[in-house]
C-alpha cells in the first residue's frame, strides 16, 4: 500500500492542520463586525499621513545573508545522512567529513573577510 | 525495556471485537491522535500565555491576571475569544491575498511539527523515518510567511520587521540544525523515538545533556531566536518598529501569528527536553523502581501509570524550558540586529561545527559512551 510506512499519517495530519487556520478565520468572519469607515483602512505610520509606499527596493545586505544561508543550509542537509550512518563509516568517514567541513569553513572565512556578514 | 502502552493496537482490536473489519478500524483510528494533539497544542498555548503573564508579573512584583477564573487561569481564553470578535482590518494599500495567506503559512508548520513529538514509546502520531529532520525542514517554511506578511502590508515598519524576521530565522536555522545533528549522530537515527531510547536505561545519567552541554546551549539560543523570543525579538521590537511585520494585523489574523509564536515556543521546549533531557524517561531508571516495589512490569495498570507518568515527565521538562524562556525575557536586554547576526554567524555557527566534529571524534574514541 504505502512504500514509506508512517507517512500516511503525515498526509492526514496536513489535512487536519489545514483546517485549523481555516476554521479560525471562518469563525471570526461569521462573528466579527463589518462595514468600517475607510479611515481605518489607511496604512499605520505613527499617526502621520503615510508618505509613499513600502514596495520599494531594499538593501542588498539581506540578499547576502540569504546567499550565505543557502550554502550552509545545503551543507547541513548533506551532513545529515553522514551523521546517521557515522557508526558504520569509522575513521574514513570522519576524515572525509573533516575535508568537507574544512572547505566550507574556507568559504565562511572568505564571506567573513569580504564583509558579507556585516550588517552596516 | 517493556514496549509500553500501544493505544492503536488496543483500539483496533476493540473495534474488531465489535465486528468491524480491520481496514475500517484502522481508518477510524487515523484522525484520533491528530485531533488530540491539536487540542493539546492549543491548550498548551493557553497555559503558556497564562504562565507568561503570571511569571512576568512576578518578575516585576505585580499580581498579573486575577479576575478571570481562579488565579486568572481563564485570562488567555478571554483574550482569544476577544480576538475572534475583533474587526478584520486590511489596509487599503495592502495586497489582500498575501495579507491573508501569511498568517496561515506561519501557523501551519508550527502545528504540523507536532507530528514527531513523542510523549511515550507509542504515544506519538507517527514515527516517520526522517523524524527530527521533518521539524528542521518545516521550520524553514515559516520565514516565507513572515516575509509575505511584511511585504504585503505595504507598511514601512512591516517591511523592515519582515526582512529582519527572515534574516534572523535563516541565520539561526544553521546552528540549530548543527546542534540537532550532533544528537542525531549519537543515536544513529533521525527518529525522535530512537533518540529518547538511546538516552534511556541509566536514568538521569544517561541523558544527552551530559554528553552535549555545548549542543544544548547552542540549541536553546538558536531556538529562542527562531521563535523570536526576547532577547531576540527584533522583528517586533516595539520601541523601533511598532510591532514589526504584525503592525497592520488585527483580529484573528493577528491571533494566528500569536498562537504560532507560542506553539513554536512550546514545541522548541518539548524538543529540547526530548533531544537533551530524555523525553519521557524518568530520572531514576524504571526497572530499578519496579524492582524496589516488586511490581510486575507487564501488568496493565502498571503500563497505564507508566504512560501517564511519561507524559507528565515530558511536559514537566518542557515547561521547565518554557519557564526559562519567560525568565530570560525579563533578565536579558534585547540585542541589536548587527549583534544578533554576528552572534549567529560568527559565534554559533563555528561553535556548532566544532561541536559536531568533537562529537564525531569522541564517538570514534569512545564508541560505547556515544551511542556505538
Amino acid at each position: 500500500m504505502f512504500v514509506l510506512s508512517g507517512y500516511e499519517y503525515l498526509l492526514g495530519f496536513i489535512l487536519v492542520v489545514s483546517t485549523v487556520p481555516v476554521l479560525a478565520l471562518t469563525a471570526s468572519k461569521l462573528l466579527r463586525p463589518s462595514g468600517r469607515d475607510p479611515e481605518t483602512r489607511t496604512t499605520y505610520e505613527s499617526g502621520m499621513e503615510p508618505k509613499g509606499g513600502a514596495w520599494i527596493q531594499f538593501n542588498i545586505r539581506y540578499y547576502m545573508f540569504a546567499l550565505v544561508f543557502v550554502i550552509f543550509d545545503v551543507e547541513t542537509v548533506f551532513l545529515y545522512p553522514w551523521a546517521v550512518a557515522f557508526h558504520r563509516l569509522g575513521l574514513l568517514g570522519f576524515v572525509e567529513a573533516l575535508i568537507f567541513i574544512a572547505i566550507l569553513i574556507v568559504g565562511l572565512v572568505y564571506a567573513w573577510r569580504k564583509g558579507a556578514l556585516e550588517w552596516s | 525495556m517493556t514496549p509500553g502502552i500501544d493505544l492503536q493496537q488496543r483500539f483496533i482490536e476493540t473495534l474488531r471485537d465489535l465486528g468491524l473489519p480491520q481496514g475500517v478500524a484502522k481508518v477510524a483510528w487515523l484522525p484520533l491522535p491528530m485531533i488530540l494533539i491539536i487540542i493539546g497544542a492549543t491548550l498548551g498555548v493557553l497555559v503558556t500565555v497564562w504562565l507568561e503573564r503570571k511569571i512576568s508579573a512576578a518578575a516585576q512584583q505585580r499580581i498579573g491576571p486575577e479576575f478571570a477564573g481562579p488565579l486568572g487561569i481563564l485570562q488567555a481564553v478571554a483574550d482569544g475569544l476577544k480576538l475572534v470578535f475583533k474587526a478584520d482590518i486590511v489596509p487599503a494599500k495592502a495586497d489582500p491575498w498575501l495579507f491573508t495567506l501569511a498568517p496561515v503559512i506561519v501557523v501551519f508548520p508550527a502545528f504540523l511539527s507536532y507530528l514527531i513529538v513523542p510523549f511515550g514509546q507509542n504515544l506519538l502520531i507517527s514515527n516517520v523515518g526522517i523524524g527530527i529532520f521533518l521539524w528542521i525542514s518545516l521550520s524553514s517554511i515559516a520565514p516565507i510567511g513572515l516575509m509575505m506578511a511584511g511585504y504585503s502590508s505595504n507598511n514601512k515598519y512591516s517591511l523592515l520587521g519582515g526582512l529582519r524576521a527572515v534574516a534572523q530565522s535563516i541565520s539561526y536555522e544553521v546552528p540549530l540544525a548543527l546542534a540537532v545533528l550532533a544528537v542525531v549522530m549519537m543515536s544513529n537515527s533521525l527518529s525522535t523515538i530512537d533518540i529518547v531510547e538511546q538516552q534511556s536505561g541509566y536514568g538521569i545519567l544517561g541523558w544527552n545533556v551530559w554528553r552535549q552541554p555545548i549542543g544544548l546551549i547552542l540549541f536553546w539560543i538558536a531556538a529562542l531566536a527562531e521563535t523570536e523570543r526576547l532577547p531576540f525579538d527584533l522583528p517586533e521590537a516595539e520601541e523601533e518598529l511598532v510591532a514589526g511585520y504584525q503592525t497592520e494585523y488585527s483580529g484573528m489574523k493577528f491571533g494566528l501569528f500569536y498562537v504560532a509564536s507560542y506553539v513554536n515556543l512550546v514545541l522548541s521546549a518539548l524538543l529540547a527536553s526530548i533531544l537533551y533531557f530524555g523525553g519521557w524517561d524518568f530520572p531514576i531508571p524504571l526497572t530499578v523502581v519496579s524492582g524496589w516495589l516488586s511490581i510486575n512490569e507487564t501488568g496493565p495498570i502498571f503500563q497505564i501509570v507508566v504512560a501517564s507518568l511519561g507524559i507528565t515527565m515530558t511536559l514537566l521538562k518542557a515547561y521547565f524550558f518554557v519557564f526559562l524562556a519567560i525568565l530570560l525575557r525579563w533578565t536579558v536586554p534585547r540585542v541589536r540586529i548587527d549583534q544578533l547576526l554576528d552572534l549567529g554567524w560568527k559565534f554559533l555557527l563555528p561553535i556548532g561545527l566544532v561541536n559536531l566534529l568533537l562529537t564525531a571524534g569522541l564517538k570514534l574514541a569512545f564508541p560505547f559512551a556515544f551511542g556505538g
